[in-house]
């Protein structure tokens, strides 16, 4: 089917389920298919336009070979050849094959459009939805997940439902005016086809029903062999440095024996479907050959009409196994759509209240905070604590103790359960998220960068911002003597993985240097940087914090000491909380922390 | 690409003969038309019921023969196709095995995988296809005309014009097609770019309130994408109706000369039947075919990559026992005690302009530790890849127990040098399994010796099954600091000679880094150590320091030779170790 359109695109890994789902979820199936249409919104009358489209064109090219028919009946022999009839017959069938190819183009037009927008507009509410989904949404589910929602789900909608649709309507047109066509010329040979119909059908199931389950075995095979590629392959250097070449190509050989048994099988039974429908098909033709001269004899039918019923007998069969395969296919798209649904219609986060929040001075409170991401599993109970402006907060603990937590209720990604953050005496949820968020800087570990350009990355929070201005930022930031090196200063195209976690670091704290926010929350880097830029880091985030409220998840010593207040926090909860020397003092699980992780490096050198 | 085509040689039966039952099929297909012409010339007009009877019996027998070579076809075909592609990944995967780390470098883990997975499935697949469809499209469609000229040639011209034209039009709709395809799967590819993006950054995207700028951007790159598949979508609209429309013109022609020939007495009513039918047979062969050749033109893209892959050669080649390398004049030679000595060693990486180290000297006596300290990209891993000869460096010696690197055969560097990489990787399996990694033939006690060694017996202990206990791919269900201690067990197992950890203790916390450095120390056997480190107090006991800077050697000695000379040095050293600095009171 050219006309439908074909090109390279992701699909879901999963081959459709074995029947049976469709009816068990019929209902949920039939909400979804109703949410298709609603979304389709003002592109409803195009599916329209398309379904009557299919409908007429197939009328259409089904009445051509009766007029063909026709058209062999007015010669019948040597002199007995009605030129007239002849002629008025081919001027009709030329008016029908002009009309129903015009239908044919401008219905795949209509389908193209139809497709191609419905994918655009569910993308646009996805993209709009990702936007204004709640964090806790966000990060329970997988990246990858949403992805494939987002970009190949959305496809196989829009071709499977809406375009096999349009199919499965065209190909039940087809099959009711074929038999309504057929039984105007020949009752009898019309009953026996309709009675062969349910054998081509059997045999297709029952080939299927084998290549399913081979195919199954095929597929768990190659996820292993996938597995064990992804393995070696991405960790080659390793094998190398070990001299594992041998061995690994042994282990690659016994899966790939594996692959190739279970794949033979594979491959083989599933190309015998066509084979043996077309053999069941030649025997219905056959039979209709002979019934049909039989009638002829007896003067029941014409030549022209053995014709027509034979050209019959051979597409009748077509739309069967086409209907089969939309409906698998079909099947799918309702899965996606499920899936789509699910994201697009997930709750948002709740509204803002349209009030901003000025330029704040600094001055955080947080009064009698409880917040739990699972409702039954307590983390952080009654916490307080009151931040003047200017102050320094350092959060230490152990990896995943939790001080993400903070960065998520203080940026308000996630509301508290209860009690309030304020700044400035005022409630943070009393004020639009964005003013919020204006007032803060934040530098986290897991840096991330934009695909683009160094200067869009630098200037992503303030987009006019002039060169110098950003020259400036940089040079502050220290980035500058690196960004100066590259080839296009800051017109290099730079993404995700193009640069060393220590120099996506500095673009980071670069980017949070031009637009200079009253608050900062910062998330030092751990083990991964070297002294070197380390220092330059931390130089950085020294001139940042002057005079401007921070909160750093500190992983230095110094930052520890040079903190107004320092939260310890463990299993998420905050544990203690005070300066330095009086947590030393109290003897708490911050001097434990203070002598393992941060005293130690003194170690080898104690006098 | 011929090359591919070597890895068919073992299937050449299968290959040649499963087209051929395809075209054995093909004939019965072709005969089918002729023998209802037969019903209605002689059966009907003379009227002979017996000779209509035996016409179908013909048709029944022609319909099973047509599906028993089919299937022998497919089956051919599957073993062709499947047995292909399972050599072709097992080549491509030994292939990968022999690739200097500079190829892995550049190819990249992400390709390699594509290569191996999904090219290789594409392959099978255009190949199965090709072997069962290929020839018999264009043979039924040529079969056809034949049958044609046989039946009546004044008619059968009017076949000779159409499938020209028929072809002309299927196949400039689909090749004008192709290039649009690779397009639109690019800007797919971006799109994908663009969610990821926004999903891994939205913390970012909503502290800077960028909400509204990322949806406009993504819109654009959607709308481009609706806008390029449209325009697709338009040209192959036009492939159905055009058929369609030219087929049914050459019909009526057909059934218009038809008549003529009739009236004259040159041709029967049942041979325009039969001439009618092949016409139809005609348009449903092209269709198929046309859209065989997008599979197929897709599968020798993923063949050319592949084959590009597979003519890659490794850029090191290993050194025959015999030759030795003379070192260049004026060197300063090699002591006989010397274990790693490197000779104004300069490296850059392909593709990078730069050095990545530049005129590197020094020596290292054997039972030395030697630790090299430096900040990120100074090269420290680049020095560490040229002893084991990852790498080859692009100007000096490398020379290793004083032989220059490039004259040891293959494995005999790895043979006698333990790596203990950055990246903590364990293998799915067993711990047994991982250790045994540096020697298939380790005792049970040579492997607790390793992991006492390397701080990590009590860990091991602790799990269920011991030696024995699972790792998950990845070792992803052991903790960073767990593998990376099983990692250095990994290189001690092999008691190698020389030992490379490149800051392979990053993970753990002082005392144990402290005490394993303590225990390796102590293992005698005159095993020369490495140990890279951003710490001072991981290098600070070493016999010899390098330290790095920015490729170059900025100093090497002992660390109190190094704080008194070494500016570099004292500056890591300080922000490290804040009370040590000269004027500050040390620690009570």
């Amino acid at each position: 089917m050219m006309g439908k359109k074909d090109k390279g695109r992701i699909r879901p890994g999963k081959p459709a389920g074995g029947g049976g789902d469709i009816s068990r979820n019929s209902a949920s199936s039939i909400a979804t298919f109703r949410k298709v249409l609603v979304s389709i919104g003002k592109n409803r009358l195009l599916l329209m336009a398309s379904v009557l489209l299919a409908a007429a064109s197939v009328v259409m090219q089904l009445y051509v070979p009766i007029l063909f028919g026709n058209a062999i009946d007015f010669a019948v022999s040597e002199g007995n050849v009605d030129f007239p009839g002849i002629a008025s017959t081919l001027f009709r069938i030329c008016i029908l094959v002009a009309a129903s190819s015009a239908a044919v183009w401008v219905m795949n037009l209509i389908n193209n459009r139809l497709a191609y927008r419905t994918v655009q507009d569910i993308r646009g509410k996805a993209i709009r939805q990702i936007q204004a989904l709640p964090l806790s949404y966000l990060d329970s589910r997988s990246t990858g997940d949403i992805v494939q929602s987002v970009i190949a789900d959305t496809d196989q909608l829009s071709d499977g439902l809406l375009l096999g649709f349009t199919q499965l309507f065209s190909g039940v047109v087809t099959i009711v005016v074929t038999l309504v066509f057929m039984f105007s010329r020949d009752v009898g040979i019309t009953v026996m086809v309709f009675v062969m119909t349910p054998v081509s059908f059997l045999v297709a199931r029952f080939i299927a029903g084998r290549s399913y389950r081979m195919f199954r075995e095929q597929m768990e095979s190659r996820g292993r062999q996938t597995a064990y590629i992804n393995e070696i392959i991405g960790n080659e250097k390793i094998v190398r440095t070990f001299g594992r070449e041998a061995a690994a190509s042994e282990v690659f050989h016994g899966m790939n024996e594996e692959l190739r048994g279970y794949s033979e099988s594979a491959v083989f039974f599933s190309s015998l479907t066509n084979p043996s429908t077309r053999a069941v098909n030649n025997v219905i033709y056959a039979l209709v050959a002979m019934a049909g001269a039989f009638r002829v004899i007896s003067g029941d039918l014409t030549v022209g009409g053995i014709t027509i019923l034979l050209s019959y007998a051979n597409q009748y069969m077509k739309p069967f196994n086409d209907i089969s395969s939309v409906v698998t296919e079909l099947q799918n798209a309702l899965a996606c759509a499920a899936r789509i649904f699910s994201l697009i219609e997930a709750e948002r986060e709740t509204p803002d209240v349209p009030r901003e929040l000025p330029e704040a001075k600094g001055a955080v409170g947080i009064d009698d905070v409880c917040f739990s991401y699972v409702k039954d599993r307590k983390l952080i109970e009654h916490f307080n604590l009151r931040v003047e402006p200017g102050m320094r907060v350092a959060i230490v603990g152990p990896t995943g103790c939790g001080k993400t937590t903070l960065i998520n209720l203080l940026m308000r990604f996630y509301d508290t359960d209860s009690g309030t953050i304020s700044v400035d005496g005022t409630g943070i949820r009393d004020v639009t998220r964005h003013s919020l968020r204006r007032n803060y800087g934040m530098v986290l570990q897991e840096t991330w960068l934009k695909n683009g350009t160094v200067r869009d990355n630098i200037a992503f929070g303030r987009p006019g911002a002039t060169d110098e201005e950003i020259i400036r930022a940089a040079k502050e930031a220290h980035s500058w003597e690196f960004i100066r090196r590259m080839p296009e200063r800051l017109d290099t195209v730079v993404s995700d993985d193009s640069m060393s976690q220590g120099q996506k670091q500095l673009l980071c704290i670069t980017r949070v240097m031009l637009c200079l926010p009253p608050m900062l929350i910062l998330d030092e880097a751990t083990s991964s940087i070297d002294t070197r830029t380390e220092e330059q880091i931390q130089e950085a985030f020294g001139k940042l914090m002057e005079g401007r409220t921070s909160f750093v998840v500190a992983h230095r010593l110094s930052t520890v000491r040079d903190a107004d207040v320092i939260l310890v926090m463990r299993d998420g909860t905050v544990i203690e909380q005070g300066s330095h020397d009086e947590l030393i003092a109290k003897g708490g699980f911050y001097r434990e922390l203070y002598y393992s992780q941060f005293a130690g490096v003194g170690e080898e050198t104690a006098c | 690409m011929k090359q591919l085509l070597t890895f068919l040689k073992p299937y050449r039966k299968e290959a040649v003969t499963a087209p051929l039952f395809k075209l054995l099929e093909a004939c019965m297909d072709l005969i089918v038309p002729l023998v209802v012409a037969e019903i209605i010339n002689i059966g009907i007009t003379r009227p002979d019921r017996g000779y209509i009877i035996r016409c179908f019996i013909l048709l029944i027998a022609l319909a099973v023969l047509g599906m028993a070579f089919s299937f022998t076809s497919q089956y051919l075909s599957a073993r062709a196709s499947v047995g292909f592609a399972t050599d072709l990944r097992q080549a491509l995967f030994d292939h990968i095995q022999t690739l200097s780390f500079a190829e892995l470098d550049r190819l990249g883990t992400d390709t390699l995988i594509t290569r191996m997975t999904s090219d290789v499935g594409q392959i099978q697949n255009g190949l199965n296809l090709s072997l069962r469809l290929l020839l018999r499209s264009p043979f039924i469609v040529f079969g056809a005309m034949v049958m044609a000229f046989t039946i009546d040639v004044r008619c059968a011209l009017i076949f000779a014009a159409a499938i020209p034209v028929l072809s002309a039009v299927v196949f400039a709709i689909m090749l004008k097609s192709i290039p649009l395809f690779a397009r639109v799967q690019q800007t797919l590819d971006r799109l994908l770019g663009k969610t990821r993006e926004n999903l891994t950054g939205v913390r970012v995207i909503r502290a800077f309130r960028k909400e509204e700028t990322e949806i406009r951007e993504f819109d654009e790159c959607s709308m481009s994408l609706t806008k390029m598949n449209e325009s697709v979508g338009r040209l192959s609209a036009l492939m159905n109706p055009a058929t369609y429309l030219l087929i049914n013109t050459a019909t009526i022609v057909l059934i218009r000369v038809g008549a003529v020939r009739i009236s004259s007495g040159s041709l029967l009513q049942g041979d325009l039947v039969a001439l009618y039918n092949y016409m139809a047979q005609i348009i449903v062969e092209l269709v198929k075919l046309a859209s065989l050749i997008i599979t197929i033109n897709r599968s020798l893209a993923c063949a050319g990559r592949v084959s590009d892959m597979m003519s890659v050669s490794p850029s090191i080649n290993f050194g025959k026992p015999a030759v030795q390398t003379a070192p260049p004049r004026g060197e300063v030679p090699v002591s006989p005690d010397s274990a790693v000595s490197f000779r104004s060693v300069s490296f850059s990486y392909a593709g990078s302009g730069e050095d990545a180290v530049q005129g590197i000297t020094f020596d290292v006596k054997k039972g030395q530790t030697v630790g090299v300290i430096g900040g990120t990209g100074c090269g420290k891993s680049t020095i560490m890849n040229l002893i084991p000869r990852f790498y080859d460096a692009t100007e000096g010696r490398v020379l290793v127990n004083g032989r220059d690197v490039r004259d040891y055969p293959e494995h005999a560097l790895t043979e006698i040098i333990g790596v203990v990489p950055q990246k903590a990787v364990l293998f799915e399996g067993t711990i047994r399994s991982n250790l045994r990694w540096g020697n298939e033939a380790a005792s049970d006690e040579d492997l607790w010796e390793a992991l006492r060694t390397a701080q990590a017996e009590e860990m091991v202990r602790g799990r269920e099954g011991m030696l024995d206990a699972r790792v998950e791919q990845g070792g992803r269900n052991l903790s960073g600091g767990q593998r990376q201690r099983l990692t250095i067990a990994r290189a001690l197992v092999k008691k190698p000679e020389i030992l490379i950890m490149d800051d392979s203790a990053s993970a753990l916390d002082f005392a144990t880094d402290l005490r394993l450095r303590r225990a390796v120390r102590d293992l005698g056997g005159g095993m020369t150590v490495f140990i890279v480190s951003q710490r001072t107090s991981s290098v600070r006991a070493a016999d010899l320091i390098l330290v790095l800077d920015d490729g170059l050697v900025a100093g090497q000695g002992t660390h109190d030779s190094l704080l008194r000379d070494c500016p570099v040095y004292r500056e890591i050293f300080y922000s490290q170790f804040p009370e040590e600095r000269p004027g500050k009171e040390a620690c009570s």
